[in-house]
């Protein structure tokens, strides 16, 4: 090997280094020991939420912030068995990732299912052939947030209100087809689970008309921050989630559910099978279901909703429970109904009408 | 005819020196640009992936008006962002190599690109609180008097353009500046000789001489522009898509990499096109 073939591989193994290091220190994942790796959304970012159980457990929790089921599903494709151990998933997606063999089974003894509000156990979805694979933290409601020094409040608890011309132009509508189109059948005199192929061309035409109402459509940040500027008035789809935070500042946000009902959402907490961690895993699971790690939650500084554990409700400050409409929760569950989740066909084609509804 | 020693050790000595920059071109872009036309052509069907070559997703998208739609909106808007940045970045990049004295032009040209200093995201939420109902704009427009009633700037194409065009001008005010400084004032000195005036140098002279600044630029805020899916979607209000946010939208729930990638490959073959345009001008040695 010639001196300049030397350094030529040299040179390769020193980028070959490199481009190793580089990897490790862009990977998602450290590998230290003592940390847990948590795909989660954002409430979970909360310094406030996380610290103490890093200081308990002397750990160190890496947090990966995702919106949408399908956007965590890539995010593990692309990642390596072990990369992952907490997984924080959109409480009517657990059957789904449960089935794909992605989740560990949860020691339900180890869990205080019993405090949690019965109406958001949800059973169902959380245990699949005996056994339980996630545990539900927060939920709330997909409703009508509103500007209460500009809206007349008596008229947001009517879902066809948004129809009329009467708040033409001032309306944001939440960009997420689920929930919204939900709310659309619930305004049309249908439950969610009847939406069906044939009933997509009537819930178009409405989505059509309210877009004519609407001034934006928009994710979690730039609806609430139309609610916030004064672009629009009223929130369709948004609920304590988009308002909670920003009453301190501004006591004339509100929300409501509309007697036609509400549109429940829920978020749980998992372990992913391949965990190397498992039992870290558990404990903060454990953690964030405590009394204190869900008022911890149900306040962060990214978005308020409700605590799973009833329990919590002894933590929570009175001003907190009262932005959360914590006495009116047994009222609003009765009259909520959970996303609906269609097939995979229905699925894409109501995601094409809602690409449609944003286009036209 | 066999090569010498040396010659061998010269080409060997090349090619190492290209090696870091073929493997790098290789690894995150050749690599990845297949990974996404193979994908292109799989389907998403429930939580499976079907590994059989199929156009469907492409089909999709020419049959559906509002997919196709998507693409038109992305031409359009960057078609406007990119003359309305060309048109503003012009005279700013010529008051800076002509009219502020060289001891300052450093200065004013970092003035210039300080836009690039803070976060996209930060700078576009920003002009949501500027051209927004309760927005600075507004507010001023009623405290001029100009309006009775606030006014709204945001959420719609002319709020996308704005986002775009405050980033952009500063990119192509860079590249005209850096051929403007580049030009001797021996040519102007030629021109006035001849008996050309102001107006004449410029477009006979000048103009022809910078084009090269300008079609660089241009392409460059072309290709930015029509992959951003962040302005459009903070600004825009989704009163209309373009291509990228109807390819976020197959991403969001469904994982959708098929058909997200067909709309990518489209948006690539948009981009190639638009190169071939602007190829004769994208020389380095023309700069």
């Amino acid at each position: 090997m010639t001196a300049f073939n030397r350094n030529i591989a040299g040179a390769a193994i020193l980028g070959a280094a490199a481009v190793l290091a580089a990897g490790a220190a862009i990977s998602p994942v450290a590998q230290a020991a003592e940390e847990l790796n948590a795909l989660v959304w954002c409430d979970h970012t909360d310094p406030a939420l996380i610290e103490p159980f890093e200081k308990k457990h002397g750990v160190k929790v890496n947090l990966k912030e995702y919106e949408g089921t399908g956007a965590a599903l890539a995010i593990i494709e692309q990642s390596r068995p072990g990369d992952w151990d907490v997984f924080v998933i959109d409480g009517v997606d657990v059957p789904r990732v449960a089935d794909a063999g992605l989740l560990a089974e949860l020691p339900a003894d180890q869990m205080p299912l019993d405090d949690v509000f019965p109406a958001v156990q949800m059973r169902d979805v959380t245990i699949r052939d005996g056994k339980m694979y996630a545990i539900m933290e927060k939920f709330g409601y997909n409703v009508i947030s509103y500007n209460k020094a500009k809206v007349d409040p008596a008229d947001m608890r009517d879902l066809n209100t948004l129809w009329s011309d009467k708040y033409k132009g001032r309306i944001a509508v939440y960009d997420y087809y689920i929930p919204l189109m939900d709310l659309v059948a619930l305004k049309m005199g249908m439950k969610p689970s009847d939406i069906t192929a044939d009933k997509l061309p009537a819930m178009k035409a409405e989505l059509f008309k309210l877009k004519e109402n609407s001034v934006m459509v928009g994710e979690v940040v730039s609806s609430t921050t139309a609610l916030a500027t004064g672009e629009a008035d009223i929130l369709i789809g948004g609920g304590e989630w988009a308002v909670a935070v920003m009453q301190a500042e501004n006591p004339d946000l509100d929300w409501v559910l509309p007697d036609q009902g509400g549109i429940l959402w829920s978020q749980s907490l998992a372990v992913f099978k391949d965990s190397k961690k498992k039992d870290l895993a558990i404990e903060f699971v454990k953690y964030v279901m405590s009394p204190e790690g869900q008022a911890h939650l149900a306040t962060s500084s990214c978005f308020w909703g409700m605590p799973a554990n009833a329990k919590a409700g002894a933590v929570l400050t009175d001003a907190q429970k009262k932005g959360l409409r914590w006495d009116e929760q047994e009222k609003f569950l009765a009259n909520s109904h959970r996303y609906f989740i269609p097939d995979a066909e229905l699925d894409g084609q109501m995601l094409d009408v809602w690409t449609e509804f944003l286009q036209h | 005819m066999t090569t010498s020693p040396r010659s061998r050790r010269e080409s060997a000595r090349a090619w190492g020196f290209l090696f870091p920059a073929l493997a790098w071109t290789a690894a995150f872009f050749a690599m990845p640009l297949a990974i996404m036309a193979l994908y292109s052509i799989w389907q998403r069907v429930g939580m499976k992936l079907v590994r059989e070559p199929s156009l469907v997703n492409y089909e999709k998208f020419f049959a559906k008006s509002y997919l196709l739609q998507s693409l038109v909106n992305s031409i359009e808007v960057t078609a406007i962002v990119t003359i309305v940045s060309v048109l503003l970045a012009y005279p700013l990049a010529w008051i800076l190599a002509e009219k502020v004295p060289p001891r300052w032009q450093r200065l004013a040209l970092i003035m210039a690109i300080l836009p690039f200093w803070t976060s996209y995201l930060v700078r576009s939420y920003s002009w949501l609180l500027v051209l927004s109902e309760g927005g600075i704009l507004s507010n001023w427009l009623l405290a001029m008097g100009i309006t009775d009633d606030p006014v709204s700037f945001a959420n719609n194409r002319g709020a996308v353009v704005v986002g775009f065009v405050h980033f952009f001008v500063m990119l192509l005010t860079l590249t005209i500046y850096a051929n403007l400084v580049q030009l001797p004032p021996s040519y102007r000195k030629a021109a006035a000789d001849l008996g050309a005036g102001p107006v004449r140098t410029f477009i006979h002279v000048i103009l022809p001489l910078t084009l090269p600044g300008i079609m660089v630029g241009a392409f460059l805020t072309f290709v930015l522009c029509i992959g951003d899916y962040i302005t459009p979607q903070i600004l825009g209000g989704n009163r209309e898509l373009l291509l990228p946010q109807t390819i976020m939208l197959q991403i969001g729930r469904r994982s959708d990499f098929p058909m997200a990638s067909a709309l990518a490959m489209v948006l690539m073959l948009v981009v190639t096109v638009v190169y071939f345009g602007f190829a004769r001008w994208l020389k380095l040695e023309r700069m």
